[in-house]
């Protein structure tokens, strides 16, 4: 695990974590790294899993809102999985970070005034599709923006809603685990 | 099937490529791996393997158990004093189910296991098969790693990375479950060992700048005090370690688990720590000025309160799994690596010296121990006889050239106290876990594995009776395990507690036991009880030379005490070394 903050002073109250780990794509290994958090009692708020950047390897992005402590010690046992290649953590300043939602809404909401289409200009979400039956909009941005087009398409009568989980880059130069890869071998003794 | 047996179990890789079933690679793998002994029980979903495993009657010698919590426990007795990988092997559903106390021992304990288990064809995976059960789902906490297979193409590829995953690193269980179809099927089979994954680093290489820092530390300090773990045992590093705290000078204690990584007779091997270990050594962590824990864990039997654990001292510490390393204690130095690479480093780096003072403080201690505790439990002059006189006739008798194994318990903590320990990989018992009915099954597994050691189990009558089952399997292998029953007609321990903590109250704590000695004659052993003192030497000394296996069954006085004692949050300061009145 690499310390990715300097943040060395112990901090005894939760915030916001984006947990990344790079692994194998090998069946079960999701279930091996949700274990650990059911095991420290921790709440997963989001968790995103997808190919990396490097072919073959998977990435998960996992967010929590815990203590420093917690989280590094379940990163220390995510990194111990076998499969898992590496895992890092990383606080909100360190990281640029996006979730997408989808709001579906009925099209007369849209016909009866333009109040529908001035929140989505305002929001700068835009329209996927439109049925005379119904209208989706898709908005990107983070939980506290997509929530509040939320709050404001749900007094036109929202049918369905859905939001992703977070997917993040670091503010470092250059994929922290590329250059892992790139040293991969150098750091290791072969064993015999 | 013969001519291919030789031709591939004589080279390291196999030559060339033959043509056989998945059971028939199952086998050939577990030849390549240099296995010989494996300890199972047979049913439906496994009966491929077990028919191929006919065809080497020379090569893999298979041991049937009567339980498959027998086998694993075999495996991992085997495992233990052998120090190669124990290997189990049981059927699907309950056979797997039956394992899985003995994989979690083995996953807490760091014992390298295989265990194989048959599971349904693929096609009925998920179905709600006759005897199917998701055992990769139930096993993936408790394991090192898992891996269902269902092509036996997979089959040499798999079973090589788990043999390298089990043993290497910090060791652990692995389990491959094989569907049926694909112990059936048919593969091209060429076997080659594996020796590097690229998502697995089990040898970190040493950090010199840490290395460094601890010789600083070491070279500074006034009370200096090693805290030993299994990580020596585990890494193969004795030697290693014995010139360390040699050329240091500095006083070691050991884990339960780290029993043998020192002989007991060291001069600077002053006693085990924890709720049951030494007064020293539990007072004298308040005291240093540097800690240095090497291959251990800081367990929480071993630090009790841990605000108030060494919280003066520096601590250094030596651990190949990185998630150790600030896990419950922060240290001022970790060293992420195998101590049999760090230690040379560190011992090259440090200055001789000797710590007479401080190791004269660890003798008084042990003084007041020696008579409150001690001279009590091994020359008893109340009329019960106390686990502490047998195990201490045992040590005259055997020097201590003998491999001991422990249930748990009472007769666990008697025997990491007071067994004289002087081989390497001496002494089996089960640390973390505590699982009772551990003893017997270990015991033999040990002595499978070394039959030309004497091999002596301590055993209660409730830890005896949750696996007694294996006095079968002892009987039909005729290992010649010497079982010493040591009874109290209680859980002594939890019985202990009751007395200490829950006001007397003994709640389920009372056996009414079986004729033990009958039970064994009628298992087909041969067996022994002593219930007066004076019986007792002339029945350990035939016990020990009797050719075959053997139990000894020895009535304990009822209500006698593990002492001295760190109560559950008390602070490792705070011994309690009698019973109060």
């Amino acid at each position: 695990m690499a310390k990715m903050n300097n943040n060395n002073g112990k901090n005894n109250g939760k915030q916001t974590f984006t947990i990344s780990a790079f692994s194998e794509n090998h069946i079960g290994l999701l279930n091996r790294i949700t274990i650990i958090f059911t095991r420290r009692q921790v709440n997963i708020e989001s968790l995103t899993v997808s190919g990396s950047a490097i072919p073959g390897i998977h990435k998960f992005t996992i967010v929590v809102n815990d203590t420093l402590e917690k989280v590094e010690k379940v990163v220390n046992q995510i990194e111990k999985l076998v499969e898992v290649l590496r895992a890092f953590y990383h606080t909100e300043d360190e990281i640029v970070q996006q979730e997408i939602a989808l709001y579906k809404v009925p099209t007369t909401a849209l016909m009866e005034s333009n109040k529908v289409e001035e929140t989505i200009r305002k929001h700068h979400a835009r329209i996927l599709e439109v049925t005379p039956e119904f209208t989706v909009i898709e908005m990107t941005g983070h939980k506290e923006e997509t929530q509040e087009l939320f709050d404001e398409l749900n007094e036109y009568g929202l049918l369905q809603f859905t939001r992703s989980g977070r997917i993040a880059i670091t503010k470092s130069n250059r994929e922290i685990f590329a250059n892992y890869m790139q040293e991969a071998g150098k750091n290791s003794v072969k064993y015999a | 099937m013969k001519d291919t047996e030789e031709q591939i179990a004589t080279t390291v890789e196999t030559p060339k490529t033959i043509r056989i079933s998945g059971a028939e690679a199952v086998m050939l793998s577990l030849i390549q791996e240099g296995v010989d002994t494996i300890f199972g029980y047979p049913g439906g979903a496994i009966m491929p393997i077990y028919d191929a495993l006919m065809n080497y009657p020379d090569k893999l010698h298979h041991i049937l158990t009567r339980h498959e919590q027998g086998a694993v426990h075999a495996a991992q007795g085997y495992a233990r004093v052998t120090g190669k990988t124990g290997v189990c092997m049981a059927t699907s559903g309950p056979g797997a189910t039956n394992l899985i106390t003995g994989i979690t021992d083995a996953m807490i304990d760091s014992t390298p296991l295989v265990c194989i288990t048959g599971q349904v064809g693929s096609p009925l995976l998920g179905t709600d098969a006759f005897q199917e059960t998701d055992v990769i789902g139930i096993s993936m906490p408790v394991t090192k790693w898992n891996y269902l297979i269902t092509r036996q193409e997979e089959i040499p590829e798999i079973m090589a990375q788990a043999f390298f995953i089990a043993g290497s690193g910090r060791p652990g269980p692995v389990v491959i479950d094989i569907a049926k179809n694909a112990q059936f099927g048919e593969l091209n089979f060429k076997y080659k060992r594996c020796h590097s994954l690229r998502s697995y680093i089990p040898k970190p290489k040493i950090e010199m700048g840490d290395i460094y820092a601890a010789a600083d530390l070491i070279n500074k300090a006034k009370k200096p005090y090693i805290l030993a773990g299994q990580g020596i045992i585990l890494g193969g590093a004795e030697e290693e370690f014995r010139e360390f705290v040699e050329k240091s000078g500095i006083p070691a204690a050991w884990t339960i688990l780290g029993a043998c990584a020192l002989p007991k007779d060291h001069p600077l091997n002053v006693g085990m720590l924890g709720m049951h270990g030494n007064y020293s050594t539990n007072i004298k962590t308040n005291e240093c000025d540097l800690l240095i824990g090497v291959g251990m864990r800081f367990d929480d039997r071993v630090t009790g309160d841990l605000s108030r654990y060494a919280r003066q001292a520096k601590i250094i510490h030596l651990e190949i799994d990185k998630a150790e390393l600030n896990k419950v204690i922060r240290a001022d130095v970790p060293v992420h690596g195998d101590v049999k690479d760090s230690l040379p480093l560190l011992t090259n780096l440090i200055e001789k010296r000797s710590h007479e003072d401080w190791l004269q403080e660890f003798k008084e201690a042990d003084k007041v121990e020696y008579e409150k505790v001690i001279q009590k439990d091994l020359h008893p002059v109340k009329p019960g006889m106390t686990m502490g006189e047998v195990i201490h006739i045992i040590n005259e008798k055997t020097d201590g050239d003998a491999i001991f194994v422990t249930d748990v318990g009472q007769n666990q903590m008697f025997a990491s106290r007071y067994c004289k320990f002087k081989n390497k990989r001496s002494f089996v018992t089960s640390g973390g876990l505590g699982t009772m009915g551990f003893g017997l099954p270990a015991a033999h597994g040990a002595k499978i594995g070394a039959p030309d050691k004497q091999v002596i189990l301590f055993v209660g009558d409730g830890g005896l009776q949750m696996t007694i089952q294996e006095l079968g399997t002892i009987n039909q292998t005729q290992a010649a395990v010497k079982i010493v029953l040591l009874n109290n007609k209680y859980l002594g321990m939890v019985r202990q507690w009751q007395q200490m903590f829950f006001d007397r109250r003994y709640s389920e704590t009372f056996l009414l036991n079986p004729d033990f000695i009958k039970v064994a004659e009628g298992f087909g052993l041969q067996g022994k009880k002593v219930v007066e003192r004076p019986q007792l030497d002339a029945a350990i000394q035939e016990m020990l030379d009797h050719q075959g296996p053997y139990l000894l069954e020895v009535s304990i006085e009822k209500e006698d005490n593990v002492f001295p004692m760190v109560p559950t949050g008390a602070s490792v300061s705070e011994v309690i070394l009698e019973q109060k009145k």
